[in-house]
């Protein structure tokens, strides 16, 4: 590959391996271990993105997580394009297609610069004062037709991919002593020290690489070794310990409480040709006995005019560029160094073979202890001197040198030629996961940054090296290692590293140095195009909170979140308003740290994962027989059981003609049901539901009715006694969860002197419902041991017995109105018993029914659904059900409430009965009851239908509401305003049939 | 100034130096005809209509922190009136209404967006009630409609409505007037608003008491930036209510959750309405800059933390990308979290207390903001004359007491 932009040798590239790749459809190469940033500049490619407002051209502007300018979107095919993505972090494979965003047509010539020419206009928040009018259509029309669409159609970045991902996703739980997040100087250091103490650690960083910034690293030494190979035999020692798990590519995003982190793992995002079946992305949520935080630092750019051209970098960019990747991003440069890493900075690009034309330091007093070795390597070296101003429409030409002067403003002096301009503005230590653990941050005026303070109760951490404002390759050594051993628990040992070559001035400056001439911009968030103005017309019009200066002007609100430009943005508001830094405060850091694939944190949750499918033990039989399903919770229900050629409709006036006919059996297994044992089981339940269970006896159910505390109805089911101490609750379908944790809420806090336990039992016991005239007969050569003869074994009673020689519970109850039972059997015998009972209902003509059959029998007999006829504002009186309350009770949960004034008011809604004065219409579930004619708009309703069906058994429709008053509205017209026009019915009591219950007795 | 095209063209040629700050930043003063505790977009917009419609100009809000940094500033700006009971209907429609020309009223681009809000049907369940609100809003006249789940894909073109879904789309209730609004322009357009016309809006002054006379009506605060006298003082302090009142000596029936919301990366335009789910927990929209927001759901305890747990906006993602599978490369930028305050019938309380000139505004949940102009109107009027608006009056206090309850939660109660 040619060599204009590699230099001669030297790096962690493989020079041997060459790979091909496309920017923008133009093929270039690479080497292994380049990013793809490291790429393009080998290439001499600088232009790289189009900024969000001006679509300013943007080039690199660093080498890591914090990239606000380099966005591509990589494609891998069908599905897997991925928008965003930071050049300076996606790994070269041979083969990958990657393009630019947010131009159009081109990224050398992008339509949407022109928004530069207006850029007066488009001043911090100047949304807020426009797009108003025209109102000839109407106050907000402009906004919502015109200026909005268009506004929309700008804004984003790349495009969203739009075809389903295939890719899948892993998730992964891990406990260890000690989580060391970075893996960097400190983090290396700290994981060697907790390791070699025989702790299990967890290190992780979201480079390919462990390292961090000593990868970077020329020439420094560190116990006599090149940084480098420090680095290779320290990795090397970890990853021999069968107790340290070493994840690269992972990024730690989230810290929560109880020393809870999420961390985001990349797969295979490096891989030219990755196993299809591999996962993508793993999310590993860790518990952590103790974390150690060693997340460094990132480098500030500087803020002068027109700072934002392509070929303008950071100096620690710039130095990884040279060391890491073996290229020189530029052949002539300017260096702007406001601290150590500058000159050092300076130092390696010359050696690599890059001109440097001029170091300048804009400190008044500059003083580093490397500008000896800069001028001696013949570089010259200016002090108190910066930039004024710069050149070049897609990559810098030229620099223009000013002395700085007081207020920002500046001399302005000669232009320097340059293609390439380095920026050294000073360190900012990551304190985002401290923040994140609710830790406190306070400023120091010695580091000039917020570091890390009092850490958040229950949480177990330190940080250590540059990310506590710990700098330097020694110090950070240092301070990882104590770390490291404090996390386990161990004195220090005192351990120091032997260190040259380095580096300990990180200090640097923040804010502005000088907004520059009319018609340049001095850019703070690059890729929001925020400038110093901005933020200065912020304060001016009286967003003086940093949380406003940043949501007016957007800074810190980009994809980077501000990593490169938070502390100049504050440092620049505070100085406008003539205030400390600390006093004008910090925004807050919120997870996650790098943006996270929704899939990773999704994981494999996703189709019949997304929610486990309960299937009953009869479950298997019903697919086969052809049933539709329903989903009821996470329940599948079988719906109705359609014969060849029938719909819905047919299927299930077939079911329910065979029940009142002959027989049907229905699956009721998903009934909640909850066992209730102890001697205070029917004191427990006395005060639970409305009705009396002191004096239930044993073998004899009850239709039970529970309240919440606001006296409305919530759940309903029948409860049987098995013995003295012991009954047997079922609850709905739906509600079996709540009403467990409602009764374990008041035996725990409420009741706690009664002796009661509770067990939910739903999952063991197999429910079939016999129901039909012929229920006796189709049980009676199945069961054993039981009379189920009318006399012996009456309505709203349970026995237990066998059927089919296993031990069984047979309830007589009947949610239809006619002659039934429902026989529970453990669940592993359910599907045989069921297959026994279907032997025998075939004999008597019977059949399998559904759940719409199930609704439609039971509203014939005015029975409720508890969420149909109830919706949480309904009380037992309001249906009907005030005969269920125990007599002469002193309380229940809700008694109370069922005397407030508005419980006993008259107008409350009350069930009734509706018939259509059309019998063929059948009503609309939901739909609104009115008194008179075509109501006009507005008109109060009286109520609303919650339950129509068309009845087999009276050959017409039938309908249940609630109607203000309903009871003495029996006998009147009422209306139902439909679309298509009133519907006339008839308020008529709401049980259907057979009112005196003689077939439910039979 | 006056907000326009042109004032901004005039200020963009003197490089904006004549900007004058959005609103007044005074000293308190040592008394006020009335007090509003919580400077959020409901506290701010009661001054404002407190000064337009009533003529109260001798007013003040305190905010502890910046204005509209509770949940107004959190929320996921999610707007819609196709409620159920008719005491909702009334005041959420009035909101709609005030929307719709709130950036005239305010000269303040709030940038309402009547994009549609899409609530996706996945059981019978949800049929049932998602067309009994179909019906009871026609009748009130609030646009609502029910879509098949063709119909909604049309609409949204990235929705997913495989059967083969977990829970598959079965249909989907639209409000076409339903949208978005800019959360944070709310707040500063009625604090520029209320400030023109009089209102002292008091930012960094924390209120660490309630002071009442002899007969215990309401005499005014006091604040860390000093006592500020007030024979009305209205308490809008979402979350921090119970805190607040309990200084004046009132419990409150409100219990404090943490919700999350998260954004993802900005991309072009993808998702043209606001879709939300309440059987799956999803509530998503794209925003004018790209991102898509996504509401999560509240986390299971009670906490006055403003963040939540990573498993509940891990949920929100589970069914995000079922919904919408093409989402699911998209990358999560930020994840934050609000505290909401909630009744026990998940309807707001705005009204009278039974402290003679105290007034509180609160309990809207994780609804509020969709409310916040109506809330402030009907509001503003309860304070001026010492009782409740009308549409205000069923939201009073005292129907914890009578048990008349607005229970909008409850219509979509328990599954059978």
């Amino acid at each position: 590959m040619a060599g204009l932009h590699r230099t001669n040798g030297g790096g962690r590239v493989d020079r041997t391996k060459r790979l091909s790749f496309t920017f923008d459809g133009k093929a270039y190469e690479g080497f292994a271990g380049d990013k793809l940033a490291s790429a393009l500049l080998a290439n001499g490619v600088h232009l790289v993105g189009r900024s969000y407002k001006y679509h300013r051209p943007r080039g690199i502007l660093s080498a890591g997580a914090e990239e606000p300018n380099a966005l591509v979107t990589v494609d891998r095919g069908r599905g897997r394009t991925a928008p965003n993505l930071r050049a300076t972090q996606v790994e070269l494979y041979d083969g990958l297609v990657a393009e630019s965003q947010n131009r159009w047509p081109s990224l050398a010539y992008d339509f949407g610069a022109v928004n530069s020419l207006f850029s007066p206009l488009l001043a911090a928040g100047f949304y807020y004062k426009t797009f108003m009018g025209p109102r000839l259509l109407g106050s907000n029309w402009a906004w919502h037709k015109i200026y909005e669409p268009l506004i929309r159609r700008a804004a984003g970045l790349g495009k969203a991919p739009s075809l389903p991902d295939p890719d899948r996703y892993a998730n992964r739980f891990a406990h260890c002593d000690v989580l060391v997040i970075g893996a960097g100087p400190a983090g290396l250091a700290a994981a060697l020290a907790a390791a070699e103490a025989g702790a299990r650690v967890i290190l992780c960083d979201e480079q390919a690489e462990l390292g961090g910034s000593l990868l970077s690293e020329w020439s420094v030494e560190i116990d006599g070794v090149p940084a480098s190979s420090w680095v290779d035999e320290a990795v090397r020692t970890l990853a021999a310990s069968s107790r340290v798990t070493l994840l690269p590519r992972t990024q730690a995003f989230g810290y929560f409480a109880q020393n809870f982190v999420a961390l985001a793992e990349r797969l295979t995002d490096h891989l030219g040709n990755p196993d299809p079946a591999a996962p993508r992305e793993r999310l590993w949520q860790v518990r952590a006995k103790e974390v150690v935080l060693a997340t460094g630092a990132i480098e500030r750019p500087i803020v002068f005019p027109d700072n934002d051209r392509p070929g303008i970098m950071l100096a620690d960019a710039a130095r990884t560029y040279v060391n890491r990747y073996g290229v020189r991003p530029g052949l002539r440069a300017v260096v702007i160094a406001a601290c150590d890493s500058g000159y050092a900075a300076a130092l390696d690009l010359h050696r690599a073979g890059t001109a440097v034309a001029m170091v300048i330091d804009p400190r008044a007093n500059g003083d580093s202890g490397l500008a000896g070795s800069v001028r001696a390597a013949g570089i010259e070296v200016q002090i108190g001197a910066t930039v004024t101003a710069t050149r070049g429409s897609q990559r810098v030409s030229a620099v223009q040198i000013g002395r700085a002067g007081t207020e920002g403003r500046a001399s302005t002096g000669e232009w320097v030629p340059c293609d390439h301009v380095v920026m050294a503005g000073g360190w900012t230590p990551s304190v985002h996961l401290f923040s994140q653990s609710r830790g406190k941050l306070a400023w120091s005026d010695d580091a000039q940054a917020f570091l890390p303070s009092a850490i958040a109760p229950g949480q177990a951490q330190r940080s250590a090296g540059a990310c506590r404002g710990v700098f330097g390759v020694a110090a950070a050594l240092d301070d990882g290692f104590a770390a490291g051993r404090a996390a386990v628990g161990r004195e220090p040992l005192g351990r120091t590293f032997k260190v040259t070559h380095d580096i300990t001035d990180f200090r640097g400056i923040a804010g502005s140095h000088g907004a520059g001439a009319r018609g340049s911009k001095a850019f703070v968030d690059f890729q929001h195009d925020v400038t110093v103005r901005d933020l200065k017309l912020a304060a001016q019009e009286g967003f003086r909170a940093i949380e406003h200066v940043k949501r007016y002007t957007t800074t810190g609100m980009a994809t980077d979140q501000g990593k490169t430009s938070n502390i100049n943005a504050l440092a620049i508001v505070a100085d406008h308003l003539g205030k400390p830094i600390p006093e004008v405060g910090l925004t807050t850091f919120r997870q996650p740290y790098t943006p996270v694939t929704f899939g990773t944190i999704a994981g494999a949750s996703r189709g019949d994962l997304f929610d486990p499918v309960r299937r009953t033990p009869c479950d298997a039989w019903a697919q086969a027989q052809g049933a539709m399903f329903e989903d009821v919770g996470a329940w599948k229900r079988a719906h109705y059981f359609p014969q060849a050629g029938e719909d819905m409709h047919t299927a299930v006036a077939r079911e329910c003609r065979t029940v009142r006919s002959a027989v049907g059996m229905f699956d009721a297994s998903t009934l909640g049901k909850i066992e209730v044992v102890g001697p205070d089981a029917a004191e427990f339940l006395e005060r639970l539901y409305i009705n009396s269970f002191q004096k239930l006896g044993v073998g004899r159910c009850r239709y039970g009715v529970l309240l919440n505390e606001a006296g409305f109805i919530i759940d309903d089911g029948v409860i049987g006694r098995i013995a003295a101490d012991r009954f047997h609750v079922t609850t709905t379908t739906g509600g079996a969860a709540r009403v467990l944790h409602m009764m374990e809420d008041y035996a725990q806090t409420e009741f706690p002197d009664l002796k009661v336990w509770l067990t939910s039992t739903t999952e063991q016991w197999a429910v079939i419902a016999v129901q039909g005239p012929r229920a006796r007969d189709v049980l009676a050569p199945l069961v054993d041991g039981v009379d189920i003869g009318a006399t012996d074994f009456p309505h709203m009673s349970v026995k237990a017995g066998r059927i089919c020689g296993v031990d069984a519970r047979i309830f007589r109850v009947s949610f239809t109105g006619e002659l039934g039972f429902e026989i529970n059997v453990p669940a592993d015998f359910g599907a045989d018993v069921w297959e026994a009972v279907w032997r025998e209902v075939q004999k008597h003509g019977g059949c399998a029914y559904g759940t719409e059959s199930m609704h439609v029998l039971r509203a014939e007999k005015g029975f409720i659904i508890v969420g149909q006829e109830t919706d949480g504002t309904v009380t037992p009186d309001d249906v009907g059900l005030g005969w269920a309350t125990g007599k002469g009770k002193r309380d229940f949960v809700g008694m109370r409430s069922l005397s407030r004034p508005d419980m006993v008011r008259s107008g409350r809604k009350q069930l009734v009965g509706l018939l259509t004065a059309d019998p063929k219409r059948v009503l609309e579930e939901g739909s609104q009851v009115v008194e008179g004619l075509r109501p006009p708009a507005g008109t109060p309703a009286l109520g609303h239908v919650t339950s129509a069906y068309w009845s087999e058994a009276l050959g017409r429709s039938i309908a249940l509401a609630l109607v203000a008053d309903g009871r003495t509205r029996i006998g009147t017209r009422l209306n139902v305003p439909m679309p298509d026009g009133d519907v006339a019915v008839d308020v008529v009591t709401p049980v259907f049939l057979d009112p005196k219950g003689e077939r439910l007795n039979g | 100034m006056r907000f326009s095209l042109f004032s901004l063209a005039r200020q963009a040629l003197g490089g904006h130096a004549r900007w004058p700050a959005q609103w007044r930043s005074p000293e308190p003063k040592a008394a006020y005809d009335a007090v509003i505790v919580g400077g959020g977009g409901h506290g701010l917009g009661t001054a404002y209509y407190l000064a337009k419609e009533h003529g109260l100009r001798n007013i003040a809000v305190v905010e502890k922190g910046w204005l509209g940094g509770g949940n107004t500033g959190r929320n996921t700006t999610i707007i819609r009136s196709n409620y159920l009971w008719e005491e909702s209907e009334a005041i959420y429609e009035l909101s709609v209404k005030l929307w719709e020309t709130l950036s005239d009223e305010l000269n303040y681009n709030v940038m309402y967006s009547p994009r549609g809000v899409m609530m996706l049907a996945h059981t019978i369940h949800d049929i049932q009630v998602f067309k009994r609100h179909v019906h009871a809003n026609r009748l009130a006249g609030i646009d609502n409609e029910w879509l098949t789940p063709e119909a909604a894909k049309d609409f949204c073109p990235p929705l997913n409505i495989s059967p083969k879904l977990r829970y598959p789309v079965l249909g989907a209730a639209l409000q076409r007037r339903g949208g978005t609004a800019r959360h944070d322009a709310v707040a500063w357009g009625y604090a520029r608003a209320a400030s023109a016309l009089g209102v002292d809006i008091i930012e960094n002054a924390e209120v660490t008491a309630i002071r009442r006379d002899a007969s215990g009506a309401v005499e005014g605060v006091e604040t860390t930036r000093g006592v500020i006298k007030a024979k009305k003082v209205g308490v809008v302090a979402a979350g921090h209510t119970s805190v607040l009142m309990g200084m004046a000596g009132v419990r409150m029936p409100l219990e404090s959750y943490p919700l999350q919301a998260l954004v993802s990366e900005p991309v072009k335009p993808v998702l043209p309405c606001v879709v939300m789910s309440n059987t799956v927990h999803a509530y998503v929209s794209q925003s004018d800059k790209g991102e898509l927001v996504i509401g999560a759901g509240t986390d299971v305890y009670t906490s006055y933390s403003q963040t939540g747990g990573l498993h509940v906006s891990a949920h929100t993602l589970d069914a995000i990308c079922d919904l919408f599978p093409t989402f699911r490369r998209m990358r999560m930028m930020r994840n934050w979290g609000g505290i909401v305050d909630v009744t026990p019938d998940r309807s707001p309380i705005i009204g009278l207390t039974p402290v003679p000139g105290l007034y509180v505004n609160c309990g809207w949940g994780t609804g509020g903001f969709k409310a916040t102009p109506g809330s402030a109107f009907v509001f503003a009027a309860t304070m001026a004359h010492g009782e409740p608006h009308p549409i205000a009056a069923p939201f009073s206090l005292e129907r914890f007491t009578t048990g008349r309850l607005i229970d909008e939660a409850a219509a979509a109660a328990v599954a059978h």
